[in-house]
């Protein structure tokens, strides 16, 4: 499906997570370390973004408390900890705001597909048409230890290169897979039009426009319909952030919206490979697949200032901050230069994680993007309504009509 | 003393209390119509609104029952979006203990708690059948006998996690670079017969420490679950005595539990029509009936009674002369109410001796047994007799269910609730900031 929007225009994300990415940036004087679990501190950031005209904010979730090793608790109290549900945020924060899409992070190696589909379902009907997920798979043991219904090994780290971590990897993303299906499922269960309300035969809706879903999977089974209608969008994109094959055939066979962390252009163009052949290994060959590249960023309008600043959060946090994306500190043209030649490689877009909350928010939305405008590749006023319409997806009928007009 | 009466909105569902049918009907699933109601609610200076939920599309006789209102939005998801367009609004969602884990739970009403700045309750229910499990990863997994227990089990570790945080862990100390107070926040562990959890809570205590629960329901164990473990009982009584007796019942079993009678308030449902007068009132009534009670739902209604597909019956005639089925497997799947005829048999008797001596048909027996509003009558009448009821004793206040969505709350908050504050029982503006308050419960320790 082609993209609507001139060619070389990109696609801007923001990536919200508690004070901001760096560990040290709770402790800036602009920060609000005390509010970070009120809808106030939620609002005003989301409402920055929309702003900046950017196509959606994701957020940042996880069953565990934050721990700087992902696969078990620290004992650290210089951290910010603690934080709410994403989707609850989200859903906060919609009716504030009006064309902004919203990501809000689920994890679904703990959840009932049934709830989360109706949970987006609803965000979408609570945003008239902005609601996205992005999908997070849990390895951690003591994550499955919060909610006790399964055992989890023990990991240290992902190691590429042994096959029983590999196998636990490929496990979880295929339940992820599957999730997916019925949180998709779900959402066409109701034909757009399965309402009638038709008075002269007494019936509210047309029984031959809800389907049961029947999903049969390995380990989990939902028959569906849905207690929720259509949503707006009819499919809500759903995003995953991949760093290697397996996640990668994940956003190629199940995603609309995939989060790479390339360290270069060349990086990039290598993975976009990757998941392009993944993709019509899993017959979506023609489907629009959107690829993001995630960048930290510390951004100030002099270049030494932002390193300065950058060195200065990594002496508080007492270690230098190190990420699976690339960590860029420059002045917002800089970053607009790297952004273009990432571009080249075949992204269609970028997921920013600001370093410091809201100064490098703010840095996108009123230094980034006025630069990124005047290049002509970056829109100057929002052309959709949707989500979907911002991303260049088109609004597709329920599976289950397509099939009946196929029968 | 006179007691201050409590009103709450439910927003209107999957039942035939709501007319669809009605031109002023709007949509069930639009936010805007939610926005609509709540707003209305909080005009009205209301405790809290209401959201009754359901895991499954409901059948009858083996397919989707089409003639109520079909689908609603997820729960939380849309309380949580209603706290952006209200500011004092108690925000009740009613959420199920069998198809949810603790941990899951706990940390959506704790973050809804923080997103509406105290504003969050829980109606805690269960249920047990195979039928809505079959959404679900772990399917019908529970024996009817064990889904109290379950839910006491439940609630009590929701209690755990809530509790895991003090509210004092949070330094955020910018010059000293202290986050956290205590090194291990959120720490529990609980293990029983149901859930074996262990490691941190993330989210910090909430402004009301943990939601205001509320139990629905009317069995024996619903009573005791009220009585130890809930702020508010959600319950449905057709008179002033039977409403008498459940408040003395219930109250009564709260000393057994260390508890005092202000600390559990019992908030029946009630649907109303007001007219200019009583007259009027009634006319509209027996009108909303008849739109509530088709001939076609007639017939549902009393299948769902005699167990069996009845649908060759006509609507406007006698009374079936079979008996009703009765056994293990039942004609109507997905709804609670099917169980409140515990004995068909007897139910069919009555039926038909009141079909008997009124010639009632069918359907004019159905809205007879099944659709009679609450409050009849004018402003003034309703008011006097919530006032009543409220001061005998049959109620602390009433959950409210109109039968139009989104305005058929406006005309109670318009013309009964001035009349309700000029008695001297009703807030005239909202004190408190959090749900715990309007509700007159204590802050928790």
């Amino acid at each position: 499906m082609p993209d609507p929007r001139p060619t070389g225009h990109l696609h801007l994300a923001v990536a919200l997570d508690g004070a901001g990415w760096h560990p040290a940036a709770w402790r800036e004087p602009d920060a609000r370390p005390a509010e970070l679990s009120t809808a106030g501190y939620w609002a005003d950031l989301v409402r920055e973004a929309e702003a900046g005209l950017l196509d959606l904010v994701t957020i940042e979730d996880s069953f565990a408390l934050q721990s700087d090793d992902r696969f078990r608790p620290d004992d650290r109290t210089d951290r910010v900890r603690g934080r709410l549900d994403a989707v609850l945020v989200a859903a906060r924060v919609a009716p504030l705001t009006r064309n902004i899409g919203l990501v809000p992070t689920a994890v679904v190696t703990h959840t009932e597909p049934f709830h989360l589909s109706k949970a987006i379902a609803t965000l979408d009907f609570v945003s008239g048409g902005r609601a996205g997920v992005r999908v997070q798979v849990s390895l951690a043991q003591h994550e499955a230890r919060l909610v006790g219904r399964r055992e989890f090994p023990e990991l240290t780290r992902v190691d590429r290169d042994d096959p029983a971590v590999q196998q636990v990897l490929r496990d979880a993303f295929d339940e992820a897979a599957d999730w997916v299906e019925v949180v998709r499922r779900l959402w066409d269960s109701w034909e757009d039009d399965a309402e009638i309300r038709d008075v002269a035969t007494g019936r509210f809706v047309d029984l031959d426009k809800l389907h049961y879903i029947d999903f049969q999977g390995r380990s989990f089974s939902v028959k569906g319909p849905s207690i929720t209608p259509r949503p707006p969008q009819g499919q809500p994109p759903v995003a995953a952030l991949a760093h290697q094959r397996i996640p990668y055939e994940l956003v190629a066979s199940s995603a609309d919206l995939g989060f790479a962390t390339p360290r270069d252009a060349g990086d990039a163009r290598a993975i976009l490979a990757e998941v392009r052949q993944a993709q019509a290994a899993a017959g979506r060959a023609d489907e629009q697949v959107h690829v993001f590249g995630d960048v930290v960023v510390f951004l100030d309008d002099d270049p030494a200032a932002a390193r300065a600043r950058r060195e200065r959060l990594d002496e508080r946090a007492g270690v230098e901050y190190r990420s699976d994306a690339l960590v860029f500190a420059g002045t917002p043209a800089e970053l607009a230069d790297l952004l273009q030649e990432w571009a080249g490689a075949g992204l269609t877009g970028f997921r920013l994680r600001p370093g410091a909350l809201p100064h490098d928010l703010r840095a996108i939305t009123r230094g980034l993007v006025p630069e990124l405008q005047r290049r002509g590749v970056f829109r100057t006023a929002y052309e959709a309504s949707t989500l979907r319409g911002l991303l260049g997806l088109p609004r597709p009928a329920s599976r289950y009509a397509r099939d009946a007009v196929v029968a | 003393m006179t007691k201050q009466v409590h009103l709450a909105a439910h927003f209107p569902g999957v039942n035939n209390t709501t007319v669809w049918s009605d031109p002023a009907s709007g949509s069930q699933i639009e936010f805007s119509s939610f926005v609509h109601f709540a707003q209305t609610a909080e005009r009205g200076k209301f405790d809290f609104l209401f959201l009754a939920e359901g895991l499954r599309l409901r059948e009858q006789n083996g397919a989707i029952y089409d003639l109520d209102v079909v689908g609603r939005p997820d729960t939380f998801t849309v309380l949580a979006a209603l706290g952006a367009v209200t500011d004092r609004l108690g925000l009740t969602g009613t959420i199920n203990s069998t198809f949810n884990e603790p941990f899951e739970v706990a940390r959506q009403f704790a973050s809804l708690d923080h997103l509406t700045a105290g504003r969050a309750a829980w109606n805690v229910v269960t249920s047990w059948d195979a039928f809505t499990g079959e959404n679900f990863r772990r399917g019908g997994f529970l024996p009817q006998d064990q889904r109290y227990e379950r839910a006491r089990t439940f609630l009590q570790t929701t209690w755990e996690l809530f509790d895991s945080w003090r509210g004092d862990e949070i330094a955020a100390d910018q010059e000293s670079g202290v986050f956290l107070r205590d090194p291990h926040p959120g720490a529990f562990a609980h293990s029983d017969a149901h859930f074996d959890i262990a490691g941190q809570f993330p989210v910090p205590r909430s402004p009301q420490g943990r939601p205001v629960v509320f139990q629905a329901g009317d069995s024996e164990e619903g009573r005791e679950f009220a009585a130890s473990s809930a702020d508010a009982i959600f319950s449905r009584h057709g008179t002033k005595e039977a409403g008498q007796a459940f408040y003395r019942d219930v109250k009564g079993r709260l000393g057994r539990y260390g508890r005092t009678p202000d600390q559990l308030l019992i908030l029946p449902a009630a649907t109303f029509v007001v007219g200019d007068t009583d007259a009027e009132a009634a006319e509209l009534a027996h009108e909303i009936r008849r739109q509530q009670v088709s001939g076609q739902t007639a017939l549902r209604f009393i299948e769902q009674v005699w167990n069996r597909d009845l649908s060759a019956y006509d609507p406007d005639g006698p009374l079936p002369d079979v008996d009703p089925l009765v056994g293990e497997t039942h004609v109507a799947q997905g709804r609670a109410q099917v169980r409140m005829y515990r004995d068909p048999l007897a139910t069919a008797r009555q039926w038909r001796e009141l079909a008997a001596e009124k010639g009632y048909s069918i359907r004019e027996l159905m809205t007879e047994v099944q659709s009679r509003q609450s409050f009849v009558g004018s402003p003034q009448t309703v008011a006097a007799e919530i006032d009543d009821l409220v001061q005998s004793d049959a109620s602390d206040g009433f959950i409210l269910v109109p039968h139009l969505v989104p305005g058929g709350l406006d005309p109670f908050v318009d013309r009964v609730v001035p009349l309700l504050q000029e008695r001297g029982v009703f807030r005239a503006d909202y004190e408190g900031t959090t749900l715990r308050e309007h509700l007159g419960l204590a802050p928790l320790p």
